[in-house]
């Protein structure tokens, strides 16, 4: 009880109420906008926070972080536009919903789950807190690298179709982290003799490349499409909770689902979304419905969604481990600020972590109050042309790159990633394995160092418990990777070439 | 059959698109290059473990973007490609223009400083992707609401273009300081 009065006290500020203000705001708006996102917000809003406290930026971050996915369900629902990619799935039941004259009801819905998903997840978290105080302080260095082994290995394999690429895309990560002056020998690696790459490749600077001017690219070497709305009459709370009310069963699925992915370092949104799916589709009374408007296949998909932002907190303030790549630039916030993320944080700061929840169940209130008025509003966001938006997007990124040291050379690399955002953009691959190949891998170089120190067996590295069930865990991924491909390859033999 | 029989979830795609193999051919003959160079660009520690040694994960990272691009191009190639594979090389060519355009407006801003590098950039931007008339005032405005927004009121640092220093004594102090 004292820690959580300790953290309102933390919370009852005018800067932190203001930041989760325009943060969570902020993130309905870029949600909202085919093409922007989170990822694109919090690159560019990430080095104007080093300058405020840790509590009022990371506020402002998690406000953009939470509340976009209930901005990114408007355009996948009225326009077949997911405004982020996590709403793709929301596109396959609430655009034929909005075709048969039924957007109202798909947007009522998507917000009473995403608030549902959220709230569950939050409250899930808020009574998992002690016992995680608990855990968390049994990781210790050799736990961290299996821990971070198994979140690289679970970004890896949980791009289906995709995971050799995935794994290209989070070894050149790794290596990225090791460009300038190692901190232990202070030798020099892969600088070529040029003292700008002494300092190494900055977390920011690849951030804002890859997804700021990865993206601006993109919509700037793109056509404007004119898009037709429908007509929304105003959504109430009540409408919205209603609706949500009917398909409980499946939307706490969902929300559970969400938890899981969340938690689990590299899982995260599309896996929980796809696991919910197919759960509602396999239970419902209707299953022929999903993909022509089945108002199950939204509920899951947003509350699946929403409860993933909390629960990936975990990973990240427990163990300084970050599940996906919104995360992962929150960790810079942290590091700017010389705050830990760690079992220590977990230990003596458990005010900051209940604040930082507090802020997130605030957030979604503010949000879905937001939504009661806004949706009219928002649909003309949805308007502003994508070569436009490029425009914008380019200008707000110099901020972010060019504030931090005033180095042309930083504008180049960032230019530089920009140029390999798009080509990855493109080509459909994924630019999370990079980001967290380039975080995870730094804490595995550290880690994996501090743990061999004190080892002098191989077999000494799992055997304590933790370690242990960490190494089972990364076993058995590999084992059900291999598996997987190896069955699959051999149903393709047994049906014939395929045409992929 | 269903909808979801016909044309599965879409999360994971399948297909080969244009320029993939491309791509992962390239990435792998850097990452190659790279791996050469790890002997006189990497350190090796005598006495020291494998985990303490500079020279480790550099080579370790360099040789799994090899080997796993290796797979991927192996695996890919059997996959049906979609063609236009050089089409799409010209699209990533044709990106460094605005690449080009961007870094003109960085080098420009110590020169003739934020605001008529904004301002300019935006224009010219919005002039060159095709837009006229009232869509080129609003780049404009929103232009300089950045730099209103940005360096006057929030005083982020970016340096001062050397051609304020050129403005009437009364003028000079305001824009060194606001614009």
């Amino acid at each position: 009880m004292t820690t959580l009065l300790s953290s309102i006290d933390l919370l009852a500020r005018w800067d932190v109420l203001v930041a989760l203000l325009v943060g969570s705001i902020g993130g309905v708006l870029v949600g909202a906008m085919p093409g922007v996102g989170a990822a694109v917000a919090i690159a560019i809003v990430l080095p104007l926070t080093f300058s405020l406290d840790p509590l009022v930026g990371l506020t402002a971050l998690l406000g953009i972080y939470g509340s976009s996915a209930y901005g990114s369900a408007i355009p996948a629902i009225l326009i077949n536009t997911p405004g982020t990619p996590v709403s793709a799935l929301t596109t396959y039941d609430g655009y034929p919903m909005t075709k048969r004259g039924e957007a109202r009801r798909a947007l009522c819905l998507a917000y009473g789950s995403s608030f549902f998903g959220a709230m569950f997840a939050i409250v899930a978290l808020m009574l998992m807190a002690p016992v995680l105080a608990k855990i968390a302080p049994m990781f210790g260095a050799r736990e961290i690298f299996l821990a971070a082994c198994l979140g690289i290995m679970l970004v890896v394999i949980t791009h289906r179709g995709q995971a050799l690429a995935a794994a290209i895309l989070a070894c050149l990560g790794i290596f990225l982290q090791t460009i300038g002056i190692e901190p232990t020998a202070y030798t020099q690696r892969f600088t070529f003799g040029q003292p700008w790459l002494q300092s190494g490749v900055d977390l920011i600077v690849v951030v804002l490349g890859l997804f700021a001017i990865g993206q601006a690219l993109v919509l700037l070497m793109s056509k404007d499409t004119k898009t037709e709305m429908p007509q929304v009459t105003k959504i109430g709370f009540m409408d919205q909770m209603r609706e949500m009310w009917i398909f409980r069963r499946v939307v706490t699925v969902a929300s559970g689902f969400g938890v899981i992915c969340g938690m689990i370092p590299g899982v995260g949104e599309f896996m929980a979304q796809f696991l919910s799916y197919s759960y509602a589709q396999r239970t419902s009374k209707t299953p022929e419905l999903f993909g022509k408007g089945n108002p199950e296949g939204v509920v899951v998909s947003e509350a699946a969604n929403n409860a993933v932002p909390p629960a990936a907190m975990i990973p990240l303030l427990a163990l300084g481990i970050p599940g996906e790549e919104l995360t992962a630039m929150m960790l810079a916030v942290f590091y700017v600020h010389n705050v830990i993320p760690g079992p220590q944080l977990f230990a003596e700061h458990l005010d900051f972590i209940y604040a930082l929840y507090i802020s997130l169940f605030l957030l979604n209130i503010l949000v879905v109050m937001f939504l009661f008025y806004s949706t009219k509003p928002l649909m003309l966001v949805m308007r502003i042309p994508g070569r436009f938006l490029g425009i914008v997007i380019l200008t707000f990124s110099l901020i972010g790159v060019y504030t931090l040291r005033n180095s042309l050379n930083d504008v180049a690399i960032a230019s530089a990633f920009g140029v390999f955002g798009f080509i990855l953009k493109r080509l459909d691959l994924p630019t999370s394995p990079v980001i967290l190949g380039l975080v995870l891998g730094k804490l595995m170089e550290d880690r994996l160092r501090t743990a061999m120190a004190r080892v002098r067996d191989p077999l000494d590295f799992i055997d304590r418990p933790i370690a242990f069930i960490l190494f089972m865990m990364i076993v058995l991924a590999v084992g059900t990777q291999i598996w997987t491909l190896t069955k699959g390859r051999g149903d393709a033999e047994t049906k014939g070439p395929s045409d992929g | 059959m269903s909808h979801q029989d016909a044309d599965p979830l879409h999360l994971f795609p399948q297909s080969r698109k244009p320029g993939e193999i491309l791509f992962a051919t390239i990435t792998m003959l850097i990452a190659l290059v790279l791996l050469a160079a790890v002997p006189w660009q990497t350190t090796w520690l005598p006495g020291k473990g494998f985990a303490s040694q500079p020279r480790f994960w550099p080579a370790l990272s360099l040789c799994g973007v090899v080997l796993f691009g290796f797979l991927n191009v192996l695996s890919r190639a059997r996959v049906a490609r979609t063609p236009g594979r050089w089409q799409e090389a010209i699209a990533w060519v044709r990106s460094l223009e605005f690449i080009g355009w961007y870094m003109l407006y960085v080098a420009a801003i110590p020169i003739i400083g934020y605001l008529f590098a904004t301002i300019s950039f935006c224009v010219g931007l919005a002039l060159r992707v095709g837009y006229r008339g009232r869509t080129v005032l609003i780049a404009g405005l929103f232009g300089l609401c950045v730099v209103l927004f940005f360096k006057t009121a929030m005083n982020v640092k970016i340096p001062a273009g050397a051609i304020y220093h050129y403005a009437p004594e009364g003028m000079r102090y305001i824009l060194l300081r606001f614009f």
